[in-house]
């Protein structure tokens, strides 16, 4: 039985052709501008105050639109960005250690295993200069040399030094510097923020995007907001697994409603699986923490040799340790990139080398840094993760090795969208981790919080112009608006009629246990085929036994929650039908049918070298693909050996 | 939810004072120099107290000289008068912006918490209130006892030297005159660091000499008060 | 484990709020102080009862989402943690837990142990920035920065804007808050031009909105789980004061 239709081909994404080096500054070229007056007629609705979303928004403003923003948090500066510890890449070259645009962009395009297009990668790659300039005159306070110069690291997937970083906590900084250039324009007025509020639908009027619902969370109230283009920046979708290194607060409900209204959804199975995480300590876990891969530079990895060692690690001589990645991968080591360093680890542990409760842990050992750089070196520059861990787990990081497993992370899939960022429904633009764009089938490190800052800053605001020239466009139609409100307020009203017996959060958990068991670091036929058959009958026993208190008119975080696990339950099949159609392997999609004799990913360059774009139909998904075209790069096999 | 936005506030004073009294920040900059003022006055008081060790001469001079000081281009207790009107001025200042801000406070901070937080931070800054109350209501008996001498057994102006023996033979008042010496004490060891603080002349390297600087003084200034009613209760100076 | 939780429930902004007790076993010394309230959570839900609102998101100390006063501490015992960072091992389950909303006339109670904290976009809204409109940035390294200052500068940066400063405050007072991000920018020497009059107009809308003045308590920086140092506050006055005497 085949779980899907196949449509017309995409043909047009809108990149400009000719040289790859000028395509983006043609199409700035080519693009119509707005004039000052007419952008303060024009609205703009921004949700999502993360890095895509804040610095959109407030570059927007500046710019003189009149734009609305929307968050689900209490203030828009804890967008879920705020979490990013390791740091943001850009072509720089300031170490002189052979780095360049092109370098960057041909790091990109392997490191995302030849799934990604070569004109946004070469896009991103030119603008992230410009991001580092900006962020510094904000004010963010990236780590420096004692000459005052910016401070770069190495990170995996490169062997360059890129990554600007500000200690741990670089998201955070990134994040602070778009929200207060975002607090700036809502004192200007050119921007109005509506916090604790949350999109529940997409209002599309004459086949554009023209406005969204969305539900105060205070007060429970269900209203409209209408514009002349609505931008989606509402991050990723990782924690469909339930367990993930995302906020608890993340979500599909956005994009998964505007994929219903029309939006295709594209490479929805593909996620990252980050290797660098603190092991699951028992059921009661709500949420995994990230250790940054930039403690893949000092520390090294390593499991017993001997399956099942009871020995503590201190007492394991060095010649019984198996420095797995420094043996298997001599030229990257400990360096590989994420979905390489993950499925070793899984590796491992299903070998039954793994450390630590249930075996499900391996080692990552900071004793050789320390001894060659001295504690307070080694804490200099981990300091607050290693407290972190130490809070967590209540061991001391520096006196034992660190135990890490792979943990969901990030998601590379997204709703589709074209060089202009433009989703299939005009007027509809996305950006940030909400799109599918630059990272093909596997993200490198630094580089989302890079991606999530050029759509916002720069590549948005170049381009929505050519799109809102056309604008204003009239009246909303009372009917769509309507149609829209009613469907949210009969979602809210199902949720609560249930009144079964089991939380939304112990489906979540089901669902997210099926989800990493089945379509996780490993996805195989059968497994996929069990997925989806369990799914719908997991939905539907959601809807029939979900209990859900209290009511709709004021703030109900469990409310929020089913609504959330709701479209998790559906989003799930499509990622699921996704992966089943997907018979090769590529980046963080490991398909155990297509592996080399080492184990290693195949892909299948001729069957797949496509963007899988979805479309939601009443009778089931039906694919549209997009041929990926390799003029630059030549797709090589992938390896870091 | 519902867009807040700061409220309409009058439009800006235009003379650095207004200005500066219409703000938390700049109010407290004028407590810190009124009580910079209040310290300066405390701390050549106490010195001028030590006299008394020297003899009833000596204090009773200083006493008359004090009025007598600047004459003839001032008259006769002119001095006095400058300094009380300064000190007036300041202490007018000072406990206005106490009271103003301790009613801010107030507002602010409308509900405590069921388990009475443990002070994390300094004891010292949590007594600032009732200990100006102290030195005031202190202030004013002394100033009926040993300025006006209605509240004095001996009570005659200018004899300071038998005022101030005729009063701490009673061990009563040698106990008021020290619970409220040592609440000055408590008072000057916070308001020193925290209207330094105020000021912003305190840097993270300083912290911890203006901290030891302020307990010095405020050491000093309270063993110099204490000195004089104990040595008059032990008959050291009689 | 079994241990009494003492809980703030209030069911709205008007609404009286009280104190409840709560027994919930099952808790392990490895749950996170949320994960606890996440289970008592699950077992309202199940015997029909609403759920204990509060405030959370990362689960990591970063996105200054969470915030709770835990036996009378901002961000309970443990020094420099947030609550979501905060394990049931650090509790005697011989005593019951009081959990408390954050108090401040800024910060009413929206629901349960969730507050409005908006009062804090509303202080940064009016200066805490450096103007520096997108496209208009010279060459990053056009300005070295001393690597003390920028040290510096980051530790300030490192609030989170998480409240427990204003809550634990006798006096309701921001200040740490506030100055931890005029002490951030103004150590920059991209912040320069506007150093004076950004913490002034900061100062002020903290002012306008209700806050109380420092008198340097000191409880703010006790429960920081950043760490923002006191002389941040310092630094600010002084910022302030060259704003105040200076007129528009
Ligand atoms: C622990 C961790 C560490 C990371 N470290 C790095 C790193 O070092 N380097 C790197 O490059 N990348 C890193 N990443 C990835 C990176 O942080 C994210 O991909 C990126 O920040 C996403 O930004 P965004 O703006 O797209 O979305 P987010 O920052 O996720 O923002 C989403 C926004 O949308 C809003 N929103 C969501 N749903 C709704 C709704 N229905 N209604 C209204 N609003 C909604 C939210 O309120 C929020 O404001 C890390 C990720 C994690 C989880
Ligand atoms: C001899 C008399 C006094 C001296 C020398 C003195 C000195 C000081 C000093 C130096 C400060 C620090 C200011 C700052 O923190 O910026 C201070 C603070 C304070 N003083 Fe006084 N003071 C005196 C009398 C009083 C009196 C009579 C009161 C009574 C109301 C009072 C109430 C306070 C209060 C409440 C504070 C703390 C205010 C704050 O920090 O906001 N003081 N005092
Ligand atoms: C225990 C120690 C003290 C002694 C022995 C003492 C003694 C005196 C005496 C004798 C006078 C009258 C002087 C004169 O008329 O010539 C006086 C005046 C005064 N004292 Fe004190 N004093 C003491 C502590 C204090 C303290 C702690 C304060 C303030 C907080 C204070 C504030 C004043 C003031 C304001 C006057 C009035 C000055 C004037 O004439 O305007 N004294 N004191
Ligand atoms: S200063 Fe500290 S306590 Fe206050 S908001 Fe920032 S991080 Fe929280
Ligand atoms: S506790 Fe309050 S009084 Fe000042 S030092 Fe901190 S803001
Ligand atoms: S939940 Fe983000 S800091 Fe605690």
């Amino acid at each position: 039985m085949s779980h899907y239709r196949e449509g017309a081909p995409i043909t047009d994404t809108r990149a400009p052709d000719g040289p790859l080096e000028t395509r983006w500054e043609r199409r700035r070229f080519d693009a119509r501008l707005v004039n000052p007056a007419n952008r303060r007629k024009l609205k703009v609705i921004v949700v999502g105050t993360g890095l895509a979303g804040g610095s959109a928004a407030a570059t927007l403003g500046e710019l003189g639109y009149q734009v609305t923003s929307f968050c689900y948090q209490d203030s828009p500066r804890r967008a879920h960005s705020i979490a990013a510890q390791g740091g943001i890449n850009a072509a720089k070259n300031y170490r002189g250690d052979g780095d360049s645009v092109h370098r960057l962009f041909h790091d990109t395009v392997k490191g995302g295993d030849f799934r990604s297009r070569e004109s946004n990668v070469h896009r991103l790659a030119e603008v992230s200069t410009q991001i580092i300039d900006q962020c510094v005159a904000q004010g963010v306070p990236f780590a420096r040399e004692y000459g005052g110069l910016l401070d770069t690291r190495s990170f995996g997937g490169a062997q360059v030094s890129r990554t600007f970083y500000a200690r741990g906590q670089t998201g955070q900084q990134l994040l602070l510097g778009a929200y207060q250039a975002l607090a700036r324009q809502i004192h200007a007025g050119t921007v109005r923020s509506h916090p604790r509020t949350e999109m529940l639908d997409l209002i599309v009027d004459g086949g554009r995007a023209r406005g969204v619902v969305v539900r105060d969370l205070v007060t429970g109230e269900i209203s409209s907001h209408l514009a002349d283009a609505v931008v989606l920046a509402t991050g990723g979708y990782g924690n469909v697994f339930h367990l993930s290194t995302n906020a608890k607060g993340c979500n599909t409900t956005a994009i998964w409603r505007a994929h219903k209204r029309g939006a295709y959804l594209a490479n929805p199975c593909f996620t990252q699986i980050h290797p660098t995480c603190i092991p699951v300590s028992g059921d009661h876990q709500s949420k995994l923490t990230l250790m940054s891969e930039s403690l893949r530079n000092d520390g090294r990895v390593w499991v017993p040799q001997q399956a099942g060692d009871p020995r503590a690690p201190g007492d394991i001589p060095e010649d019984e340790r198996d420095y797995y990645l420094e043996r298997l991968y001599p030229g990257f080591g400990n360096l590989v990139p994420r979905d390489i360093a993950s499925r070793a680890a899984k590796a491992v542990c299903d070998a039954g080398r793994g450390v630590g409760p249930g075996g499900l842990g391996v080692y990552l050992d900071f004793a050789d840094a320390i001894t060659r750089l001295g504690r307070a070196a080694v804490e200099a520059k981990y300091g607050n993760l290693f407290e972190m861990y130490q809070r967590i787990t209540d061991e001391d990081p520096y006196a034992v090795p660190m135990r890490i497993y792979p943990a969901v992370h990030y998601t590379m899939g997204g709703l589709w969208v074209d060089y202009d960022l433009r989703s299939t429904i005009p007027g509809l633009f996305v950006i940030g981790e909400a799109n599918f764009s630059d990272h093909g089938a596997n993200r490198l490190g630094a580089s989302a919080l890079m991606q999530g800052l050029a759509d916002g800053y720069f590549v948005l605001p170049a381009v929505i112009g050519d799109y809102l020239a056309d604008g204003p466009f009239g009246e909303v139609s009372a009917e769509s608006v309507d149609e829209a409100e009613d469907s949210v307020r009969a979602v809210v009203a199902a949720l609560l009629a249930v009144d079964g017996d089991r939380t939304a959060e112990s489906f979540h958990r089901e669902l997210g246990k099926l989800m990493w068991d089945l379509c996780g670091m490993e996805r195989g036929d059968e497994g996929l085929r069990t997925a989806l058959a369990r799914i719908p009958e997991l939905r539907s026993e959601f809807w029939r036994r979900v209990k859900v208190t209290g009511s709709g008119d004021r703030l109900n975080q469990e409310l929020e929650k089913a609504g959330r696990v709701a479209d998790f339950l559906e989003l799930a099949e499509l990622m699921c039908v996704d992966a089943l159609h997907r018979t090769e392997s590529c980046g963080g999609h490991f398909r155990v049918e297509s592996q080399t004799a080492e184990g290693d990913a195949r892909r299948d360059d001729d069957a797949f070298s496509y963007v899988a774009a979805w479309e939601h139909t009443p009778a089931g998904p039906v694919l549209h693909r997009e041929d990926l075209v390799f003029e630059t790069v030549k797709p090589t096999v992938r390896s870091y050996r | 939810m519902a867009l807040k936005s700061v409220p309409a506030r009058p439009p800006e004073s235009r003379t650095t004072v207004g200005r500066l009294w219409s703000s938390t920040v700049g109010k407290k900059a004028v407590m810190a120099v009124s009580g910079a003022v209040l310290l300066l006055y405390v701390v050549a008081h106490m010195v001028g107290n030590l006299k008394a060790f020297a003899g009833q001469e000596s204090i009773d001079g200083y006493s008359a000289f004090l009025r007598e000081f600047g004459q003839p281009i001032l008259p006769h207790g002119g001095l006095l008068w400058i300094v009380r009107t300064a000190l007036l001025v300041a202490v007018a200042a000072h406990m206005t912006a106490a009271i103003q801000l301790a009613r801010r406070a107030r507002r602010a901070r409308p509900a405590g918490y069921e388990r009475r937080p443990k002070v994390q931070g300094s004891y010292a800054a949590r007594t600032m209130r009732w200990g100006g109350v102290i030195i005031a209501l202190f202030v004013v008996y002394h100033l009926l006892d040993l300025t006006a001498g209605v509240l004095n057994p001996h009570g005659v102006q200018g004899e300071v030297h038998s005022n101030i023996v005729a009063d701490f033979q009673r061990w009563y008042v040698v106990l008021a005159y020290t619970v409220a010496v040592v609440a000055l004490g408590f008072h000057l060891r916070h308001g020193i660091y925290s209207g330094l603080r105020s000021l912003g002349v305190a840097s993270a390297a300083r912290a911890k000499a203006v901290k030891a600087t302020a307990l010095g003084v405020s050491v000093a200034i309270t063993a110099g008060f204490l000195s004089v009613p104990f040595a008059v209760l032990f008959g050291i100076v009689r | 484990m079994n241990y009494t939780l003492r809980v703030w429930r209030q069911d709205g902004p008007a609404a009286e709020g009280r104190l409840v007790d709560y027994e919930v076993d099952g808790i392990t010394p490895d749950m996170s102080f949320l994960e606890a309230l996440d289970l008592l959570n699950e077992r309202l839900v199940l015997d029909g009862e609403e759920p204990v609102a509060f405030d959370h998101d990362c689960r990591e100390g970063i996105c200054g989402m969470c915030g709770l006063m835990i036996d009378g501490v901002a961000h309970g015992p443990q020094r420099a943690t947030t609550t979501c960072q905060l394990h049931m091992r650090s509790f005697d389950p011989a005593h019951p837990v009081v959990v408390e909303p954050w108090r401040a006339h800024p910060f009413p109670v929206v629901r349960d142990l969730v507050v409005d904290r908006s009062a804090l976009d509303r202080i940064v809204e009016a200066g805490g920035y450096i103007s520096a409109p997108t496209g208009s940035a010279p060459e990053a390294h056009a300005v070295p920065v001393p690597k003390p200052d920028a040290d510096e500068a980051f530790e300030s940066a490192a609030c989170i804007g998480c409240g427990a400063c204003v809550a634990a405050c006798p006096n309701g007072s921001a200040s740490l808050f506030t100055a931890a991000k005029v002490t951030h920018l103004g150590l920059l020497p991209q912040g320069q031009p506007e150093r004076t009059s950004r913490a002034r107009d900061m100062a002020q809308a903290q002012d306008d909105l209700g806050f109380g003045g420092c008198t340097q308590t000191g409880e703010c920086t006790a429960v920081c789980p950043k760490g923002i140092p006191l002389e941040t506050i310092s630094r600010m006055n002084r910022d302030v004061l060259g704003g105040l005497l200076r007129s528009r």
